[in-house]
This record gives C-alpha cells, sequence and structure tokens, in this order.
C-alpha cells in the first residue's frame, strides 16, 4: 500500500468494482450497503461539496457527524482533497451546550480548521460552536445525500508523508492533542498489523466502535476499507441499547473480526437475554480482539462462557495493545490462541516492582498479555531516567518504529515533550517477559471508563463549580470494577458542612454537573472535611496518593 | 393521563437510586430528568430495561430506550401502567 488513503480505494476499485466493501447498520432505515466503486463514487460526491465550499490541500477539516453515510464519505471525502480530516463526537442530549461550547472552543482555537463539516441532524449543534467576534471563523458545511459535480484535483497533491489525518482524545484535555499521522504511517501499520493477525480481504470485520477512537477508526475503518476487505458498521448508539445487534450481524454476514474494549465483554455477556440469541452463530470468527482499556482475565472467561454454546473459546478471545501515536497496535496475541497470563506474585509486583512467577495462587495477581511486538516496533520499559530495564522489572512502557505520529497537530511543545531519543515515552506502566507485552497501568493520572479516556482534571475542573465544594480540593480517579469489567471514576472533594441533608444535595449536583459537563458519570463519591486530601510539596491535589488514602480509609463507606 | 401506581414510583426510585447512581441517598424526585440529564448513562439503559421486564412483565424496546419515550419516573411509570 502506497500513496495516499484514497488512491488506495480508487486502486481497489479498479480491482473489483463491484466486491461489497461496506455495509451502513441504521435503526430507523433501511442498511446502506456499497460495493467499491459506489462507495468511491459517494465520496466523490461528498469532496465536491467541500470542494464548493472552499476547502483546499492541508486545511483542516473537522467533522461532527450523526449520520453513518455521511460521515464516513466526508472522512474520505476531505482526505480525497488533500485536506485533513479529523472526526469529532457529536453533542449528546444530556451534554450542557455549553460545555460542548467551551471544550470544542479549546479546539478551534488552536487547531483552526477551515472547515467544520456536519449533517442535518446535528447542524444545530455545530453552528453553536462559532466564536463570538472573532475574525477567525471556520466555514459550516452540511453535507448533503447524493451530489455529484466536477472535482478538480483528486488528492494528487498530497504526498505520502503529509498529514492524513488528525486524532483526538475525549475532553477539553484531550481535544488540544491531535495526533497527526501520515499516509505512510497508516499504510506500515495496516501491513505489519495485518500481517500478525493474517487479516485478508476475504476478512469480515463488524463493529459498533465510534470513528472518533482509535481503535474505531483504524482497527474498525481504515484497516477493512483500505485492505478492500468487507466492513458491517453500526452505531455505538444503537449497540448499547441492544448489544445483540452486533452478534446478529457477525451471524448473517459471517464476521471474522471483531474489536472491543474489555468492558464489553461483560456488557455482552450479561446483558442480553437468552431469547435474543435464538439463531446466533459465531463459528466464523477468527479472533475478537480486546483493546483499549485494562484486559480483565475474568471478562475473556465471562465471555467465553457465556458464548461456548455459539462457537467461541477461549482461543478466539485475543488482546493487543495499542495507541493513536503509533497509528493503532503496538502489540498483539496469536490468533487462534488463548492469550497468555502471567501469574505473578503480588507482593513482588507491589512492593517491588518486579513481575515474579507466582509460587502459590494465594498470593498471586493474573496478568494478561497483550501479545508480542507486531512488525517494525521496537519495545522496551524504562525506569524513570530513561535507562532499560530487565525482563519481569516493571517501568514505563518506550516504542518505537517508523510509523509513528507526525506531531501533535500545532503542538511543538508537546511532541517534543513525548519523546526521549528517539523513543515514544507511552505512560503507561508495564513488563516484557519472553517478549510479551503486560501492561499494568498508567503512570499519568487517566481514567479509562468503558474504553474512553478521560482526564481527571477536566471533572476536577467541574467539580470545582459546585457550590460547598472546595474549589481545587477535589481529586477524581479510577476505581476498578470487575463486575462491569472496567474502571469508574471515584470523586473526593473538601467540604465545609456536616450537615446530612446539604451533603446530599451537594452529591446530587456533582453528578449532575459531571454528567452534563463530560462523557462519563460519577460512581463513587466521597465527601470530606477541609484539610483532609493529601496535597504536593507545591499545593496541588496528589491524585494517586489521595485514591489510594480514600481506597483505604473510605471505601468500605457508602 | 392516567395517575399511575404510587407503588411503581417507589420501586423505581429505589431501583434507581441503589442499583443505578449507587447513591440510595439520592433525592430522587419523581420528575427529575433521568436520560436527557445523563443521570442515567447510556450503559444503564439496558439494565432498566431488563429490571422493568423481569418486575413487571413489560417490555421496553431498544428503539424506545430514549428520552422521548420516558425521561422521568412519573413517565416511566405510566409507560409501564400503559403496558402491563
Amino acid at each position: 500500500m502506497t500513496g495516499t488513503l484514497t488512491q488506495r480505494l480508487t486502486e481497489l476499485a479498479a480491482q473489483a468494482p463491484d466486491r461489497e466493501l461496506i455495509r451502513l447498520l441504521y435503526t430507523d432505515q433501511p442498511e446502506v450497503v456499497l460495493t467499491r466503486q459506489r462507495f468511491l463514487d459517494a465520496i466523490r460526491g461528498t469532496a465536491c461539496q467541500l470542494q464548493d465550499a472552499g476547502t483546499k490541500p492541508n486545511d483542516l477539516v473537522v467533522i461532527v457527524q450523526r449520520d453513518l453515510l455521511s460521515l464516513v464519505t466526508t472522512f474520505f471525502g476531505a482526505s480525497m482533497l488533500g485536506a485533513i480530516p479529523s472526526i469529532l463526537p457529536f453533542a449528546t442530549e444530556k451534554l450542557d451546550p455549553n460545555r460542548y461550547r467551551v471544550a470544542m472552543a479549546a479546539l478551534l482555537d488552536l487547531a483552526r480548521p477551515a472547515i467544520l463539516a456536519t449533517d442535518e441532524l446535528v447542524r444545530s449543534d455545530v453552528e453553536g460552536l462559532l466564536p463570538d467576534g472573532d475574525s477567525y471563523l471556520p466555514r459550516i458545511v452540511t453535507i448533503q445525500g447524493e451530489f455529484s459535480g466536477p472535482l478538480d484535483n483528486e488528492s494528487h497533491q498530497s504526498n505520502a508523508d503529509a498529514t492524513a489525518l488528525l486524532q483526538h482524545s475525549s475532553g477539553t484535555t484531550g481535544l488540544q492533542k491531535g495526533v497527526a499521522l501520515s499516509h505512510r504511517a497508516i499504510f506500515e501499520q495496516l501491513e505489519a498489523y495485518s500481517a500478525a493477525l493474517s487479516f485478508t480481504q476475504d476478512d469480515v470485520v463488524v463493529s459498533w466502535l465510534p470513528l472518533y477512537h482509535d481503535m474505531g477508526l483504524i482497527a474498525g475503518f481504515l484497516m477493512p476499507l483500505l485492505t478492500g476487505a468487507h466492513l458491517v458498521l453500526m452505531s455505538p448508539f444503537d449497540w448499547v441499547r441492544a448489544p445483540q445487534m452486533l452478534l446478529h450481524e457477525i451471524t448473517k454476514h459471517r464476521g471474522t473480526f471483531c474489536w472491543l474494549p474489555n468492558f464489553a465483554y461483560n456488557f455482552c455477556a450479561q446483558k442480553i437475554r437468552d431469547r435474543d440469541l435464538e439463531g446466533i452463530d459465531l463459528s466464523s470468527i477468527r479472533a475478537f480482539v480486546n483493546c483499549s482499556e485494562p484486559v480483565y482475565d475474568a471478562s475473556h472467561d465471562l465471555f467465553a462462557e457465556r458464548f461456548a454454546p455459539y462457537g467461541v473459546d477461549l482461543s478466539k478471545l485475543t488482546v493487543c495493545y495499542a495507541m493513536a501515536e503509533t497509528v493503532f497496535a503496538v502489540s498483539q496475541t496469536q490468533v487462534d490462541a488463548p492469550a497468555r497470563v502471567d501469574e505473578v506474585d503480588r507482593a513482588s509486583l507491589r512492593q517491588e516492582n518486579i513481575a515474579r512467577p507466582a509460587s502459590t495462587d494465594l498470593s498471586s495477581e493474573r496478568i494478561v498479555s497483550c501479545g508480542t511486538p507486531i512488525r517494525g516496533m521496537d519495545v522496551k520499559v524504562v525506569d524513570t531516567s530513561q535507562a532499560v530495564l530487565p525482563d519481569r522489572q516493571v517501568g514505563e512502557i518506550a516504542v518505537r518504529s517508523s510509523y509513528m505520529l507526525n506531531e501533535y497537530y500545532h503542538r511543538t511543545d508537546a511532541t517534543e515533550a513525548a519523546f526521549f531519543d528517539g523513543w515514544y515515552l507511552t505512560g503507561d506502566l508495564g513488563y516484557l517477559a519472553d517478549e510479551h507485552v503486560f501492561v499494568l497501568g498508567r503512570k499519568k493520572d487517566l481514567l479509562i471508563v468503558g474504553g474512553k479516556n478521560v482526564y481527571p482534571q477536566d471533572l476536577e475542573a467541574l467539580a470545582s463549580t459546585v457550590e460547598g465544594v472546595h474549589p481545587g480540593r477535589v481529586a477524581v480517579f479510577g476505581v476498578p470494577n470487575p463486575q462491569a469489567g472496567t474502571e469508574d471514576a471515584g470523586l473526593v472533594a473538601e467540604v465545609d458542612t456536616e450537615d446530612e441533608a446539604e451533603q446530599t444535595a451537594v452529591r446530587a449536583e456533582l453528578r449532575r454537573v459531571i454528567s452534563n459537563g463530560s462523557d462519563v458519570t460519577v460512581r463513587h463519591i466521597w465527601l470530606v472535611p477541609r484539610g483532609w486530601l493529601i496535597k504536593t510539596s507545591s499545593g496541588k491535589v496528589a491524585r494517586s496518593a489521595n485514591r489510594d488514602k480514600v481506597l483505604a480509609e473510605l471505601m468500605a463507606q457508602p | 393521563m392516567t395517575m399511575s401506581d404510587p407503588a411503581i414510583h417507589t420501586r423505581l426510585r429505589e431501583y434507581l437510586t441503589k442499583e443505578v447512581l449507587h447513591d440510595p441517598s439520592y433525592p430522587l424526585k419523581d420528575d427529575d430528568a433521568l436520560i436527557s440529564s445523563g443521570l442515567v448513562d447510556s450503559f444503564s439503559l439496558v439494565d432498566v430495561a431488563l429490571w422493568v421486564e423481569d418486575q413487571f412483565g413489560v417490555h421496553i424496546d431498544n428503539s424506545e430506550l430514549n428520552s422521548d419515550t420516558f425521561d422521568t419516573v412519573a413517565e416511566l411509570a405510566s409507560y409501564i401502567e400503559q403496558h402491563k
């Protein structure tokens, strides 16, 4: 694979124009099925609309759309013009419009997109994002259905090393770090990752993952389309209300690959009624791939047990370690074999930072392997002074490959800070053993709730606006929830009142403000008296120290 | 609109505060917005549907799991009474 993303689609369409490429599922209208050629035609239609709106090569095109067909064609339509598409989530019903505006304003200020591409369904939200009285104004383009006209330049201005797209994490913090990836890096990743999975044009990916997330965008979108495989795509909003949809589509289209964050294994195993499993057959699956949040061994067991009658066993449950900065995968376990589980001594792990094989079951912890590095990827584990650590010593995971990000868009400072001597410091803690990568958690304070990255500072800022809470005297951290297969958001805040009714009101308001202002709900809230929180020498609230203090002293209380 | 059974309201409030919000002391009112406010997040919608079906024998289709169908305890209680 060479050239640009849309050159690749054009090449594939020339090879087999009538081969089915993408199937988009809707719950309120018939599905849309497009062959390679029809998909390319639809992309050209969208590219024309973007071109008429004045889109130029290298322009940033921010895409905020709800309609799946519009979304997938706008992404490639922008790319076809040599522009840089970036898909962002649309505002959900519960989100406070002001919060949405503030978070997006941070992105607009920094990244300065030329175009905001939207659709009829969410246009009014996007129109509300335009800054007031500023000399800079992005143009809003509302993409319409079928449309085609002459196209001046079809991606020929782009070279393979130019930035092909931007990926963002969520929240005010995440939106300020757009990962810029080149066409070349994307193709190199896809080739290396396809080889690790022996993924071919005959594979069928079934996905509900959002395209504003790296797993959805790369594994659940670009990989099948640019390989010429078949993609069946549904909306995360439909899946979360009817998780059985995913299994029915796998059955119907003989799905072979499906990427899921860990919580989804629990979700599928726990929340689908027996009667909704009638007719399900998952025997076509070559691999479910668990990725984007810490993997619980128990989640795999639960899923394998629940779906054993439908053709699933542990050898179909694979694991991947991935990040936007390397386009996607760093490592992957073998397809058709159960993921290796490392039983290590808990005390050595906690106290000495060494993952020693356990001598007894009683004091052991089961760590699931994230597999071995894919082709062209170097992985090492380093200590705080960047010295390489031997196997089984816990440190920060660092990675290096020829398919890394070009930069954090318009953030030279962040780009420089992320690398040390050519190695990208991931911020993840883990260890290596026999070339297997084991990921234990985050060095930085970041929560991963249901596969979504959540920056605690965003939630703390929201909590600080609640009356009765001391501004800045708040800590947010993750609390493991093995039952749900993910972590929950926990919040501890200093308040003056000891009155029970007033505390209840503060709790309710904290829940409301965080639900309306972020992607998550907060599950645990602890209110503590002034002076309870541990501070750093610089006077900041120390998140991990307070997390430990809360879990030790308060966790048993409601 | 018929007045719904107060016992259904009580059971719904108890279930939602305990099992969904994990905060039995939460002062949930019958007309508090649940879905449009994000109080009940999207991951919990299926739980609510499963619980309602188990408790009341009323099936809520996935296409109805949104704030247009019900957004408050009072509206959910009416929905249950109408479909029983």
